[in-house]
């Protein structure tokens, strides 16, 4: 079995950095995308301006909240409302864990929501966890086709 | 018609006057007519009686000797009185000798002699005389049949007259009444004008004009007395109600200032509310990216580098890390404060005695370490939104538990008592308790009583029970003392 790609959507080096940390210290060795801005995801996702999308769609998408230009609820709109992505596992990991943006997050379709800890041993622990469920427990839909 | 009761008084009083004196003038003048009627029947009888002696006396000669031709010269004299209709001589056998006029008709002359005496009969006077010679011996009798003219002459003389003088009169008193029923009517009429020009123009500053002492004059006074208090009164009522009109309209003018004032101030707190959750969002999401970078770079630099760092480098990193977390507690706790302020409150009934079970159990699973007494007393229930009280209960429960680590049997109480008239409910423990002194400081922003060597904590938690508390329109307030433990009473 091959598993997936995980797309990592994150504005903050630091936060890029830190999780790829947790995630290699845990032998999770699956490619991680990483996209800086919402636009970025999308592009990865649907393509744009003559890129080609992903040949694969990620088993999980890491998704941040704030970023900019896109926002990740924007992102995780069109994420929804795409035949080709609407049942994609997307994992909102962000800072806050506001009530709207929970309600929001959830009301839009994501599969989960994690509140990144400050303290980096509870943070590697989390990624650990997001990456062995996401990639090896969780089976993901069956790619839909490409047209 | 309109009924009597109906008319005018001037009418009214006309009437009675005219109807008395009518009724005095017409009595008078009944008795006077039948006067007059009796005195000339009396009169003719008297004539007729006399007239009938005479002539009895003088036909002695005539019937003692049954002489007709006699008889009847004698009865023609009677021709020279017009009113004798007629006249008869019987005789002593009852027959007739004589009339007058000669060969009168049967009817004016009754066939025998009737008993003697005057009287009226058929509208005639008829009267029967004896004629008698020496007083004792009768010859036969006199008949004399006279018509009573005069009786209906005087009758309609009378009546003229008492006619006349019965219209004279009237008119006369009509004239009179009509002058003086005006001393009883005008004060009348005055008053009737004066009490309608007061209920149609609510007018009370008119007056009844006073027309005499007698008792009208005495009524007009008392009706203008009447009339000066009902206006001291009006006016008093009128002053009232201007009065209580420019209360109102101060009161109303105030209430809208005020209104307005709220709208405002409402309208600004829904701004500052709305800045504050922008504010807590960006607080929420912005302030903690740092400080992960903070400690997730010291944890890498502890992790990869800590052969070239010696203890005290290492020692630097772990402090970093501890600051960096606090920071992040802090920054989650204020959070919730804010939240506490922001969220929509919805009141329903509350079981504090199963939120406060719930707590403890909590607590005991979290830290089964320790062993404290738990006494909650049951059936403790309030009207409060139940995640905010939640946190009320969740953070005075969490303090007994936590003040109370160093004690020896440590003893944690949620239960109500009697309070200024009311119910409140208290958390007790027999913990670290806190000097009466701060008392103000207890419920501040950061502001704790203890190191955080002593009892860890970031002294937000009582700002937000407090916050709670003040939101349901409660109360907050302790009592404490230096290792004595401290009580936490509550209002909801």
């Amino acid at each position: 079995m091959n598993p997936g790609k995980i797309l990592l959507v994150e504005d903050n080096p630091d936060d890029v950095a830190l999780t790829l940390r947790a995630l290699k210290s845990h032998n999770i060795t699956n490619d991680v995308i990483v996209a800086q801005d919402g636009v970025e995801a999308l592009a990865y996702l649907f393509g744009s301006g003559g890129t080609p999308p992903l040949e694969e769609l990620p088993a999980v998408v890491l998704l941040d909240l704030k970023l900019p230009k896109v926002s990740g609820l924007e992102v995780l709109e069109r994420i929804r409302g795409d035949d080709r992505t609407h049942l994609l596992p997307v994992v909102i990991l962000t800072s806050s864990d506001e009530e709207q943006d929970l309600i929001t997050g959830y009301k839009l379709g994501a599969n989960s929501y994690v509140r990144k800890p400050v303290d980096f041993v509870e943070f590697t622990q989390a990624a650990k966890q997001l990456g062995l469920y996401w990639l090896l427990m969780n089976r993901a839909p069956p790619t839909p086709r490409r047209p | 018609m309109s009924r009597l009761r109906d008319w005018p008084i001037k009418r009214k009083i006309t009437a009675i006057l005219l109807l008395i004196s009518g009724l005095v003038l017409l009595l008078t003048s009944a008795a006077f007519v039948a006067y007059e009627v009796v005195t000339n029947r009396q009169t003719i009888r008297i004539h007729l009686a006399t007239r009938s002696r005479i002539l009895a006396a003088n036909s002695t000669a005539a019937l003692a000797f049954a002489n007709v031709a006699d008889a009847t010269e004698l009865l023609d004299a009677l021709k020279y009185d017009p009113h004798v209709v007629a006249a008869a001589l019987y005789g002593q056998d009852g027959r007739v000798l004589a009339t007058y006029p000669v060969g009168a008709a049967p009817d004016l002359i009754p066939a025998a002699p009737q008993a003697d005496g005057y009287r009226f009969e058929g509208g005639r006077l008829v009267g029967f005389t004896p004629v008698a010679q020496g007083g004792n011996r009768r010859l036969g009798t006199l008949y004399i049949a006279s018509d009573t003219k005069a009786v209906s002459d005087a009758l309609r003389l009378s009546g003229v007259i008492a006619i006349v003088v019965l219209g004279i009169a009237l008119l006369a008193a009509y004239a009179l009444a009509a002058a003086l029923q005006g001393r009883i009517s005008e004060p009348i009429l005055a008053l009737a004008e004066t009490a309608t020009a007061v209920s149609t123009r609510q007018d009370y500053s008119v007056r009844a004009p006073k027309l005499g002492e007698d008792e009208l004059g005495t009524l007009t006074d008392a009706f203008n007395q009447m009339l000066g208090r009902i206006e001291d009164q009006d006016r008093e009522l009128r002053r009232h109600a201007t009065d209580l009109e420019q209360r109102v309209e101060a009161r109303t003018h105030e209430l809208r200032e005020r209104n307005e004032t709220l709208r405002r101030n409402a309208a600004e707190l829904l701004a500052a509310n709305q800045e504050l959750d922008a504010f807590a969002y960006s607080v929420s999401h912005d302030l903690r990216a740092p400080l992960r970078s903070i400690d997730g770079f010291s944890q890498i630099l502890l992790e990869d580098y800590a052969a070239q760092l010696d203890e005290a480098g290492r020692d630097s990193l772990r402090r970093v890390r501890t600051a960096s977390q606090r920071m992040a507690t802090l920054i989650d706790d204020l959070l919730k404060l804010a939240r506490v302020t922001r969220v929509e409150m919805r009141t329903e009934k509350v079981d504090l005695s199963a939120m406060a079970q719930d707590i403890i159990a909590d607590l005991q699973r979290t830290d089964s370490a320790r062993q404290v007494d738990v006494t909650i007393a049951t059936g403790l229930e309030a009207r409060a939104d139940p995640p905010l009280v939640r946190v009320v209960l969740e953070n005075l429960l969490r303090n007994s538990w936590k003040y109370t680590a160093k004690q020896p049997r440590p003893r944690v109480e949620f239960g109500s008592t009697e309070a200024n008239g009311g119910r409140a409910f208290m958390v007790r423990d027999n913990g670290a308790g806190f000097d009466m002194k701060y008392m103000d400081k207890l419920f501040g922003v950061f502001q704790r009583l203890h190191s955080a060597a002593e009892f860890e904590g970031t002294g937000v938690g009582l700002a937000t029970v407090r916050r709670i508390i003040t939101r349901h329109g409660g109360r907050i307030w302790a009592e404490g003392a230096v290792d004595q433990g401290a009580t936490f009473y509550f209002t909801l």
